[in-house]
C-alpha cells in the first residue's frame, strides 16, 4: 500500500509540475537561508573557539608577594582547569617591556623604580576554555590573598558574547519566521492542488476510500517536496560556499580564515526538518480542506 | 407501501424526508428493497430519484427519517465508518464520475485499492471486468478520450469490480445510443444474476420492460405508486 501511495504521489507531483515547482523552490530558498545562517554560526563559533584557545589569564600580585611565588604557583596550578602557571618577576617583566619598545630610552630613563608588579601567566587546559570556565578560574585566582588583580580580556569577552547572543536570538526568530512562511506556502500550494482535484477526492470517497487512503499521497508529496527542496537548497548553498572558499584561497587568506561546510549529520538534520515542513504544510491544508 | 417477501430487506427507508433549504426534495418515503432484487425508481426529472440514491450511499444525510442498509442504520454510522458502508455499493453515476487524469484501468482498480485488496490480484480482476464490459483494449486510455457510451461502460466496470452487495445506477442509459444502452443493461442484469441487489433510477420504460422488476414511482419527492413488471413485457400491476 505504501508503494502504491508513493507511486501515486510521484505521478501527482509530475502531473502538477508548476505548483509543485513553486513549492519546492520556496522550500529550497528557506533551506538555503536557514542553512546559510547555521553555516555562519558554525564558522563564527569555530573562530571564537580558536580565539579562546589563545586566552591567557594574567594574575598581578600585591607588592612583596613575589617571595611566596613557589607556593602561590602550586595553589594556582591546583585550581581546576589550569594547565600551567608561569611566574614572571617584575624585573623580568620590565626587561621584556623594554625589549619590546622601539625607543625605550626616552620612556624608561627617568624611571626611579620598577612600576610593574610580579605576575603569573596562567594557561588553561584546552578542554576548559569556555567563557564560563575562564571566568570561574579567574574568580578563584582573584580570591587568592596574594593576588591584587586579574586580567583576561573580560570586557571584550562579554561584548563578543552579547553580540553572539543577539545574533543567536535574531537567527532563531528569523528561523521561526521562515519556517512558518514555508509551512504557509506549502499549505497554500497544497490547497491549490487539492482544490484542482476536489472532484477526484470526492470520487475516491464515494467508491469507499478512507480518508487516510486519500490523504496519504498528498502527505507523501509534502515529504517529497521537502526532500527535493532540501537537496536543492543545500546544493545551491554548497556551490556558493565553494565559490567563496576559492575566492578566499585566491586572496591568500586560506591560512587566516578557515571555513567548513555543514557535516553530513547536519545536512541530514536539515533535510529531515525540511521534509517535516513539507509534511506539515500538506497536513495543514488537508486539515482545512478534507476536514481531518 | 410495502411488498412483503421472504427475503430479508437490504435497504429500508422509514419516514425519510429530505429538503434542500426551503425545497422539499423527498417526502415521507417508506419502502424496502430486498436482497438480490432488481428494482427501479422511476419518475420525471426533479422527482427526487438522484436525491434518493445520494441518501442511500450516504453522500447526503436525510433531513429526517431513517435509512438502514444491510441492517445498519445510516444515522448510527460515524464519518469514519462511511468507507466501509460505501464498499457495499457499486454506484453508476449519471455523469459517470470517472477521474479524468487516470486511465480506465486505474479508475476501475481504484475501488479495489481503496478496499485494500492485494496488489498482485488487482490487475487480473480489473482486466477481467474490463473484458466483460468490452473495454479491455482501452485499459490505458484516459476517460476523456472515450465516448459517452464507453465511459458509461467503464463506470459499470468500476461499479461491479468489487462484487458489491448493492448496485445503484442513476440513469445508466441516459445519454447512450441503443447498442451502448443494451450493453449496460446486460451488464447490470449479469450483476443481478450473480447475486447483487440492483436499484436503478431511470425513466427509460423500455429498459425496465426488458429487465423486469419492482418499480417505485416517485412524483414530486413522494412515492406515488409501485408495481411489478415481469420480463418480456409481461406487466402486472400490484
Amino acid at each position: 500500500m505504501i508503494a502504491r501511495h508513493f507511486r501515486r504521489a510521484l505521478e501527482d507531483t509530475l502531473a502538477n509540475r508548476f505548483v509543485n515547482a513553486v513549492t519546492i523552490m520556496t522550500i529550497a530558498l528557506t533551506v538555503m537561508i536557514v542553512s546559510a545562517a547555521v553555516l555562519v554560526f558554525l564558522n563564527a563559533g569555530d573562530w571564537m573557539s580558536a580565539w579562546q584557545q589563545g586566552t591567557r589569564i594574567m594574575a598581578y600580585l600585591r607588592p612583596a608577594a613575589g617571595g611566596a611565588a613557589p607556593a602561590l604557583r602550586h595553589s594556582i596550578e591546583s585550581i581546576e582547569g589550569v594547565h600551567k602557571a608561569q611566574f614572571i618577576p617584575r624585573d623580568e617583566a620590565l626587561h621584556d617591556l623594554k625589549a619590546r619598545m622601539e625607543h625605550p630610552a626616552s620612556l624608561f630613563e627617568n624611571l626611579l623604580e620598577n612600576p610593574l608588579p610580579d605576575a603569573f601567566e596562567i594557561q588553561l587546559k584546552p578542554s576548559n576554555d569556555s567563557w564560563e570556565q575562564i571566568e570561574a578560574v579567574a574568580g578563584r585566582v582573584r580570591s587568592l590573598a596574594e593576588v591584587e588583580d586579574v586580567e583576561y580580556g573580560r570586557q571584550w569577552i562579554v561584548a563578543v558574547r552579547r553580540v553572539a547572543h543577539l545574533f543567536q536570538t535574531l537567527g532563531l526568530a528569523l528561523l521561526g519566521l521562515l519556517l512558518v512562511a514555508a509551512i504557509a506556502i506549502v499549505a497554500n500550494t497544497t490547497r491549490l492542488v487539492i482544490y484542482s482535484r476536489q472532484d477526484e477526492v470526492e470520487i475516491m470517497r464515494l467508491v469507499g476510500a478512507t480518508e487516510r487512503f486519500i490523504q496519504a499521497p498528498f502527505l507523501i508529496e509534502g515529504l517529497l517536496q521537502g526532500l527535493i527542496g532540501a537537496v536543492g537548497g543545500i546544493a545551491i548553498l554548497f556551490a556558493a560556499f565553494s565559490a567563496l572558499a576559492v575566492r578566499i584561497d585566491q586572496n591568500g587568506l586560506a591560512g587566516v580564515v578557515t571555513l567548513r561546510f555543514l557535516s553530513l549529520e547536519q545536512m541530514a538534520l536539515i533535510t529531515m526538518a525540511s521534509m517535516l515542513v513539507g509534511w506539515l504544510g500538506c497536513y495543514v491544508a488537508l486539515k482545512q480542506f478534507l476536514k481531518l | 407501501m410495502t411488498d412483503r417477501e421472504d427475503r430479508p430487506a437490504i435497504i429500508r427507508l422509514s419516514h425519510v424526508h429530505h429538503a434542500y433549504g426551503p425545497y422539499q426534495a423527498l417526502t415521507d418515503l417508506n419502502f424496502e428493497i430486498f436482497k438480490n432484487e432488481l428494482a427501479f425508481i422511476c419518475g420525471p426529472s426533479g422527482a427526487g430519484k438522484t436525491t434518493l440514491l445520494r441518501l442511500l450511499y450516504a453522500e447526503a444525510r436525510p433531513s429526517s427519517g431513517e435509512i438502514a442498509i444491510d441492517g445498519s442504520r445510516l444515522g448510527d454510522i460515524a464519518r469514519t465508518g462511511l468507507p466501509l458502508l460505501r464498499r457495499k455499493f457499486g454506484v453508476i453515476f449519471q455523469d459517470y464520475k470517472l477521474i479524468p487524469g487516470r486511465s480506465v484501468f486505474e479508475n476501475v482498480a481504484l475501488v479495489l485499492e481503496a478496499a485494500g485488496h492485494r496488489r498482485a490480484l488487482i490487475p487480473r480482476r480489473v482486466l477481467n471486468v474490463l473484458r466483460m464490459v468490452g473495454m479491455d483494449h482501452h485499459a490505458d486510455t484516459l476517460p476523456i478520450r472515450l465516448s459517452g457510451g464507453e465511459q458509461q461502460r467503464v463506470a459499470v466496470a468500476r461499479a461491479v469490480v468489487g462484487d458489491p452487495k448493492i448496485i445503484l445506477a442513476d440513469e445508466p442509459t441516459g445519454n447512450l445510443d441503443e447498442a451502448s444502452a443494451q450493453a449496460v443493461m446486460d451488464l447490470l442484469h449479469v450483476a443481478f444474476i450473480r447475486g447483487a441487489t440492483v436499484l436503478i433510477a431511470t425513466h427509460d420504460k423500455a429498459f425496465i420492460q426488458r429487465l423486469g422488476g419492482r418499480i417505485f414511482h416517485l412524483k414530486q419527492g413522494r412515492l406515488a405508486a409501485f408495481e411489478r413488471v415481469e420480463k418480456h413485457h409481461d406487466r402486472t400491476a400490484l
